[in-house]
């Protein structure tokens, strides 16, 4: 029994499948996403997050719904994971009024805070801190609330994640930090960046429990983040999780690509996330592969409707463009 | 009316915003029982309890970006940055976060914070504990400024940048916080982008930042027993800047001469300046003058006076200004 077979043991069916629609919507609109900026419909580039969906679904669905999701620019996942309407987020994506940031913040910048999604970021690490701050923040109002953080391996090198470990292990703030370690800072690869093999084990430094694990098993990204949520939800502070992945092949849609080895560049998909719980739900969970296929059809159809949304929806215009500076 | 001073008055801001809003918490280092590295804070941890008066470690960033999240979920932050030359550790936080965060994300959410931090000079520190920044922040689009010259001023523009929903840099100034002036008992807050006219005159306009305010007046008073009568305007916040108020005093003197103790090139007055050249070119009777920091490392001992404006340079360009038109 695989590993992820015995994980999925723990796991309903119901729960199984809707993580399963979740990751293929996310592929499906991601692929959607790399399809509209070759056609030159994306404004400036778009960091696809294909490849890395069991990260963002596997964690978010550890939440509850009054939680809170800070992510970075890697983050349409994120955001799709947390509930957020796919077509605000391609209208985003295309720089449209309709975006779920009125089209200024674009690929980069997605926002909900109705669904507790308080954005991604795209200064590098940046956002660790802030997620932090409002993590205090729920500390210090006594909601009950956990804020979960998810940031690459490159942020794991700035100077913010290390100065917010030891804040965070210091005030045992409600905050649950994932690295999604993919590898890859756009072309340094993790062994010409990092001092250490396990990116979690930087935990140990501020005295907070720190765990590796494998980021495209998506029942163990699930259990891994619960416990860890539940503990910060018990006061018993935070916890870093580096969940193991990789990248699609480039960083960026606009990325040249001079990697290490070609075979890194393929790697992914060997270890795609995707076909391997397909397989999880087919031969371990018999559901029926009619099922699945027809969830695969529906997520073709919702990125296509995403993008006829977002490209039937105007450009946002000048009277927009003084608005929202300050409050 | 009675008198306090600068630091008092702003210890008085925060104390009665913190009793007025719940939701404003302290975070910097030195700021708990020690009660600020200036004793700006004392007796705030007593009264309001380490929670929400936070000591924390030497991680200007991390302290930054903490708080933008307890602002963005709702509460009010107030870091304090020990002296502003550590500011140009929270820039990432203050110029790609605070300021652009509610724009990128199409005004859903709000940046209840200040980032409270003095500028100092003349104290012998050296390099890196006398400088004055404000123009980089200036710079940057989506900030609110103030640097108040009075405790009044410090006061009212505090209690004002506390009930901001926007990031505001408050710059206060080291030798300034023990300095007196008056300042009333009840309530009141300042509105930011107003200046104001220290002194009027009518030979020539002389708009003065921060510390030099105190300065301009000195030369002032002496310029006005050779028969030279200065109009002094102090910009209280420099974002937004109040363009119209320098534009109509120099419109009447003539002649604009802009004083900063910050270095002098691309430094605030090169924008008050062409403000001023913009609004008021054609009353303009001799070219607008600068008298600010040296463009150099500051220089710590008796050699740190040559860096710095000060009253006697202030005079001098004046009187010469006078002569060049």
């Amino acid at each position: 029994m695989t590993d992820q077979a015995r994980h999925a043991a723990a796991v309903s069916p119901d729960q199984a499948l809707g993580w399963y629609r979740q990751m293929v919507h996310i592929r499906k609109f991601e692929e959607k996403v790399v399809e509209l900026s070759g056609r030159g419909l994306v404004s400036g580039s778009t960091h696809p997050c294909i490849a890395q969906e069991a990260v963002s679904v596997g964690c978010i669905s550890a939440l509850n719904a009054e939680d809170l999701v800070l992510a970075t620019y890697r983050g349409h996942g994120t955001f799709l994971a947390r509930g957020g309407d796919p077509k605000a987020a391609m209208a985003e994506i295309l720089c449209r009024e309709t975006g779920c940031c009125k089209g200024k913040g674009g690929s980069m910048h997605l926002c909900d805070p109705d669904i507790g999604f308080l954005g991604t970021n795209a200064i590098v690490a940046a956002h660790i801190p802030i997620a932090s701050g409002v993590a205090l923040a729920n500390q210090l109002k006594k909601t009950n609330r956990v804020t979960l953080c998810l940031f690459g391996d490159g942020a794991s090198c700035e100077g913010a994640f290390y100065e917010t470990l030891n804040m965070v292990a210091l005030w045992k703030v409600p905050v649950v930090l994932v690295c999604e370690n993919n590898g890859y800072a756009i072309s340094v690869p993790v062994k010409k960046s990092l001092s250490v093999a396990e990116i979690a084990t930087r935990a140990q430094g501020f005295d907070m429990p720190g765990v590796s694990i494998d980021g495209n098993d998506i029942v163990e990204v699930y259990e891994t983040t619960r416990q860890a949520v539940e503990r910060a939800r018990e006061g018993g502070g935070p916890t870093l999780i580096e969940c193991r992945t990789v990248r699609w092949e480039r960083h960026s849609a606009l990325s040249a690509g001079f990697y290490e080895s070609r075979e890194e560049r393929k790697r992914w998909q060997v270890v795609d996330p995707i076909p391997r719980f397909r397989t999880v739900l087919t031969d371990q969970m018999a559901i029926q592969a009619s099922v699945l296929e027809e969830m695969e059809q529906e997520a073709e159809e919702a990125a296509e409707e995403a993008a006829e949304f977002a490209i039937r929806s105007p450009f946002t215009g000048t009277a927009q463009l003084e608005q929202d500076i300050f409050a | 009316m009675r008198e306090i001073t600068y630091s008092q008055a702003i210890n008085e801001a925060i104390r009665e915003e913190m009793r007025r809003d719940p939701d404003i918490v302290l975070l910097g280092q030195d700021i708990g029982v020690y009660g600020g590295t200036f004793g700006v804070y004392r007796g705030l941890c007593d009264e309001f309890g380490e929670d929400r008066v936070r000591d924390g470690p030497l991680s200007e960033a991390a302290t930054a970006g903490f708080g933008i999240g307890l602002a963005v979920a709702g509460m009010r932050a107030i870091v304090e940055i020990e002296f502003m030359d550590f500011s140009p550790l929270v820039l990432d936080a203050v110029a790609n976060q605070a300021s652009k965060m509610r724009y990128f994300f199409g005004g859903k959410v709000k940046v209840p914070l200040v980032l409270r931090m003095p500028s100092a000079s003349k104290l012998g520190l050296g390099a890196q504990h006398s400088q004055s920044l404000e123009s980089w922040f200036m710079h940057t689009p989506g900030l609110l400024i103030a640097m108040p010259s009075t405790p009044y001023d410090a006061k009212g523009l505090l209690k004002t940048a506390v009930r901001q929903d926007n990031p505001v840099i408050f710059i206060e100034h080291v030798r300034l916080y023990a300095t007196k002036g008056e300042v009333p008992e009840e309530e009141y807050n300042l509105p930011f982008g107003s200046a104001r006219i220290v002194r009027e005159g009518s030979d020539v306009t002389v708009v003065a930042i921060a510390m030099m305010v105190q300065e301009a007046v000195q030369s002032a008073d002496e310029l006005e027993k050779e028969g030279i009568s200065v109009e002094i305007i102090d910009p209280r916040t420099l974002a937004p800047l109040d363009g119209g108020t320098i534009v109509e005093s120099v419109k009447k003197t003539g002649r604009l001469l802009v004083t900063h103790e910050a270095y002098r090139t691309a430094g605030v007055g090169a924008e008050i300046g062409q403000v001023a050249l913009e609004g008021a070119f054609d009353y303009l009777v001799a070219p607008i003058r600068r008298v600010a920091g040296k463009h150099q490392p500051i220089p710590a001992g008796p050699l740190q006076d040559e860096v710095f404006p000060d009253r006697n340079k202030l005079a001098a360009a004046i009187r010469d200004l006078m002569e060049e038109g």
